[in-house]
């Protein structure tokens, strides 16, 4: 019998939502880990059962949790349930909160400062973990994009992270500057066809690809017009807000930036924009279906100084050319009085027959259409703020 | 015995009661008793010092005694009262709405 599970993370906890392959009727778990933001948690490809939550809190810092049953259970990476917490030499041994920023001699470039909102320059300073993605193959290997800026890496199942610090010293780290959210790296994407190959999105810095699994990257950003920088075609400033691409087509990514829906059909060497007929196209989320690598959704936000739908409206837009042509998809959801947000991390697709959509909002509903768009409904309606969606196929 | 009063979401994550005792060797100092405490509690490890700096987080305070310790080095010793388990060292979070 296959299923869907629903990972939810929001303002002040976990929620595990879990529906058969119907759709229809669903359990909620939770809160996990209450009182905590959960920016994300995600399942491991290679294996279903296990799952990892970035739990964070402006008080108590960063804290990486680890389910190997399902979400069941949870336990902090070196810290199983039961077990010493210390070696027998009194050291502690759960590590998997500490993130580090690399300042070895090897990267060439240690630790130096990005852009403050100021202009002047400012130290890295690790604050949370944004987005978390497990390896496509391996459960115990994860990558985890944080705030400030930066790409780490774990291959002991979260006990120990490293960061692939290529990236934030490859050249353009000065440049990069803090959204209002703060200068998070929020997006990862895993080529299936090319392990190599791995993108990432930095909020206000922009795209990078990297082509030698992490040692080295590059802007992928030719196309993309900002105006709140000095020069709105530069390599480097521009808020990209999300990018999502079919994993049957890795070199065809769509991105919802700041303002403007593009896509690119070269692995992010060059972008065009492909807003065509949307209402806004300023937004956050951006989604492909998971059977029809052209069929694409956004939820367009009325604009970055008042971010709900425009009108009070919720609609989500689907486009099945590949962009330019949109329409609206309304049934089920509100078309009155509607003043939520819908944050980057916070839309996912199912991989069954009908392929399910899903998306949750700063108003604590999580919405569900099984149907590829034309119908929806709430899961649940009042959940704190969602901060993050993502979905698991169970078969 | 060193008594360290621990707050709400450091008690959860440690699966520990509101107040955890503590033996410190030596001096009696912050440091000295937040090394005791993640020894213990290797899971609080970075929420109440950040991990590279040791600095104590920014919305974290140290009270004991009636006194704020926030901003004493934490190579200064804790009041007698502490030392002896009179009274508990409290790790408090600042307070916030939301």
């Amino acid at each position: 019998m296959s299923g869907v599970r629903v990972l939810v993370g929001t303002k002040k906890g976990a929620f595990i939502l879990t529906s058969d392959g119907k759709r229809a009727k669903w359990e909620v778990s939770g809160p996990h880990f209450a009182g905590w933001e959960i920016y994300h948690m995600k399942g491991s490809p290679a294996d279903p059962n296990r799952l990892y939550v970035s739990q964070t809190s402006g008080w108590f810092g960063q804290i990486i949790q680890r389910s190997d049953d399902g979400g069941k259970t949870w336990h902090q990476p070196g810290l199983k349930p039961g077990e010493p917490t210390t070696t027998p030499e009194g050291m502690p041994m759960a590590e998997s909160n500490k993130f580090v920023y690399d300042t070895s001699p090897e990267t060439g470039k240690p630790l130096t400062t990005h852009q403050w909102y100021d202009g002047t320059q400012h130290p890295w300073e690790f604050k949370r973990v944004w987005h978390i993605e497990p390896s496509l193959t391996d459960p115990d290997t994860v990558y985890a994009g944080v705030e400030d800026a930066a790409l780490f890496r774990t291959t002991d199942g979260g006990k120990n992270w490293h960061e692939l610090s290529g990236l934030r010293g490859h050249g353009t780290g000065p440049q990069w500057m803090p959204g209002a959210g703060g200068m998070g790296l929020h997006t990862i994407l895993l080529d299936r066809q090319n392990p190599n190959r791995m993108y990432v999105a930095i909020s206000a810095a922009g795209a990078f690809r990297t082509d030698d699994a992490g040692k080295s990257w590059k802007p992928i950003n030719k196309g993309l017009t900002s105006q709140y920088i000095p020069d709105p075609n530069a390599e480097i400033g521009h808020c990209v807000h999300r990018i999502a691409m079919h994993p049957s087509r890795p070199d065809v990514l769509f991105m919802q930036k700041h303002w403007d829906v593009m896509r690119s059909d070269n692995a992010g060497e060059l972008w065009h924009e492909i807003s065509g007929n949307l209402p806004t196209d300023f937004g956050f989320v951006v989604d492909v279906h998971a059977h029809e690598p052209n069929t694409i959704y956004v939820v367009p936000i009325k604009s970055d100084s008042e971010h709900f739908p425009p009108e009070g409206k919720l609609r989500v837009y689907r486009s099945r050319t590949g962009g330019n042509e949109w329409e609206p998809l309304t049934k089920g959801l509100p078309q009155r009085d509607c003043y939520v947000d819908i944050l980057r991390d916070a839309m996912a697709v199912d991989s069954l027959d009908s392929c399910g959509i899903y998306f949750g909002t700063t108003g604590g509903q999580v919405y569900a259409s099984p149907d590829g768009g034309e119908n929806w409904s709430a899961i649940v309606h009042d959940l704190p703020a969602v901060l993050s969606v993502e979905v698991q196929t169970l078969r | 015995m060193i008594r360290v009063g621990l707050p709400y979401h450091l008690r959860n994550l440690a699966k520990a009661d509101a107040e955890v005792q503590l033996q410190v060797e030596g001096p009696v100092t912050q440091r000295t008793v937040l090394n005791a405490l993640e020894a213990r509690y290797p899971m609080l490890a970075g929420t109440i010092r950040d991990h590279v700096t040791q600095k104590r987080r920014a919305f974290l305070r140290f009270f004991a005694c009636g006194e704020d310790l926030s901003l004493e080095s934490p190579d200064a010793p804790l009041p007698e009262k502490v030392a002896t388990g009179e009274e508990p060292f409290l790790i408090i979070g600042a307070i916030a709405g939301g």
